[in-house]
């Protein structure tokens, strides 16, 4: 079974958020990881750029796929985990830490439409 | 296709014990990969993998005339394999593209087994019967017999190890084939493989599939899936039908011409022999990128910024830790050209090489 933080909040399409104040740190879940394979390469939106909720910030490459990374919340990017260019089976081995992939500011409310850990549980299988 | 329509092969409940994660391939469920694909590569390459490889289909075709018939529909020389040796080969359509790659192994002058594509089995099997003489029978094993791969530098020793005829497995010639018995099972052990490596392909009954399989595995050899078997065959410089091959790709642009006789008539000869006597617009080249990024069939390669190829087959290597591809390139870019590969809107800079990114020491 893949681990599923009670803490966070997540997406159908298999990315996380946790929220801090104002503050949305987002990556792709233990079970979106695991289904990819090794990641090679993460391609990530510039410091800055202003997303809207289901919008497309960039995609994950693994050795057989590839997978498009969708904002869960509104915002702003303010700051993107520049670690996973020269490391990015971080995505793999600490998907809700170290391998987490881009911080934005929110610019509106967190969607109710968001899973728990429940939720994605059944999604996820 | 849903998953209740597919087949499953003898070592299906053997896969879900070790965890792989299994996709549908040629009709099949097949475990793409059991640990990681980088982990099961470097297996193959530093020790000992194996792959159930039972979805690919075996036919044999026996009865007075099978040589000749056989030198009609596929490219290679046939006249020139011995009992118990076997050859990569092709079977051309009258157009000079590929039906299909298959192996062909003579067991005696009126006895031969050949080995299909699995995606190609039903094609391979009606595309044969148009040709096949009176006198010869066909007979489809896939069904009844389980085929595992076993390959790495270890993977002789091992197999060796199991044998109740070690000397004959340690010392035979690739592509030979050795009757043996493996953990005591009636072993159809052929010296081949889809790696670039040493070992062998083992054909034995599927009432003891799990037998071989078990014992292989207790011997150290590590189960690997179909996600690193294409990753090595890219290293290893191997065609993959429907990527490097097809209908209407000319073998020769793929750079098979060693497949192809020069002496026989065959169908498809004279579409082929132009071919190689005029060239192909375009050439099957590797490509080496400086990036670790995953490269798609179907991408572009640019010299400059004029598209000069596509790309057929595309993977990221744990051997050169770096994306390698295939690509069908203008005829004239030589190896050591620089040139780049739109992946997804950003040009990787990459080399032209020779496809053989890994060779045998």
């Amino acid at each position: 079974m893949s681990n599923i933080p009670a803490d966070l909040k997540y997406t159908e399409s298999h990315e996380w958020v946790r929220i801090e104040g104002d503050v949305a740190t987002i990556g792709i879940t233990d079970h979106a990881q695991s289904e990819l394979g090794d990641v090679v390469y993460v391609d990530l939106p510039s410091v800055g750029k202003t997303l809207a909720i289901g919008e497309t910030f960039g995609s994950v490459e693994s050795v057989k796929t590839v997978s498009d990374l969708y904002a869960p919340v509104a915002g702003e990017v303010i700051e993107i985990n520049g670690e996973l260019a020269a490391a990015s089976e971080l995505v793999n081995s600490d998907p809700y830490g170290q391998g987490f992939m881009i911080k934005i500011r929110l610019s509106g409310e967190v969607p109710g439409t968001l899973l728990d850990a429940v939720g994605y549980g059944a999604v996820a299988h | 296709m849903s998953h209740a329509a597919m087949l499953r092969t003898p070592l299906y409940d053997a896969h879900l014990k070790l965890n792989a994660r299994m996709v549908p391939f040629a009709g099949y469920e097949m475990p793409v990969q059991y640990s990681s694909i980088i982990a099961e590569s470097k297996a193959v390459r530093e020790g000992a993998g194996m792959f159930d490889v039972s979805h690919m289909a075996r036919v044999s075709f026996s009865g007075e005339g099978v040589e000749a018939f056989l030198e009609q529909i596929t490219t290679n020389d046939v006249s020139k394999l011995g009992d118990g040796q076997g050859q990569y080969s092709m079977m051309p359509n009258h157009g000079g593209g590929i039906v299909d790659d298959i192996i062909v192994y003579r067991i005696t002058s009126d006895h031969f087994e050949v080995v299909f594509n699995a995606s190609n089995h039903a094609k391979d099997v009606a595309w044969s019967n148009q040709f096949m003489p009176s006198t010869v029978t066909m007979s489809d094993k896939t069904a009844d017999t389980v085929m595992v791969a076993v390959q790495g530098p270890s993977a002789r020793k091992i197999v060796a190890s199991l044998s109740d005829n070690p000397t004959a497995i340690n010392e035979a010639a690739m592509f030979e084939v050795v009757n043996c018995k493996i953990a005591g099972v009636d072993t159809f052990a052929a010296c081949s493989g889809y790696t670039g490596e040493d070992g062998y392909e083992l054909i034995y009954s599927n009432s003891e599939a799990e037998t071989v399989w078990n014992a292989l595995l207790e011997a150290g050899v590590a189960a690997c899936g179909l996600g690193s078997r294409d990753t090595l065959r890219v290293e290893a410089g191997l065609p993959l039908y429907g990527h490097e091959l097809t209908d209407e790709l000319s073998p020769i642009a793929a750079g098979l011409g060693w497949v192809i006789s020069k002496t026989k008539s065959f169908n498809g000869s004279v579409a082929i022999n132009k071919a190689r006597e005029e060239g192909t617009a375009t050439k099957l080249q590797g490509i080496k990128l400086s990036a670790k990024r995953l490269i798609a069939p179907g991408m572009k390669v640019y010299l400059g910024e004029e598209e000069v190829g596509e790309v057929s087959s595309g993977v990221v290597s744990p051997l050169l830790d770096t994306g390698i591809a295939f690509a069908f390139i203008n005829s004239e870019i030589k190896q050591g050209t620089e040139v780049a590969i739109d992946v997804r809107g950003k040009r990787e800079p990459g080399v032209v090489a020779n496809k053989r990114f890994f060779k045998r020491a």
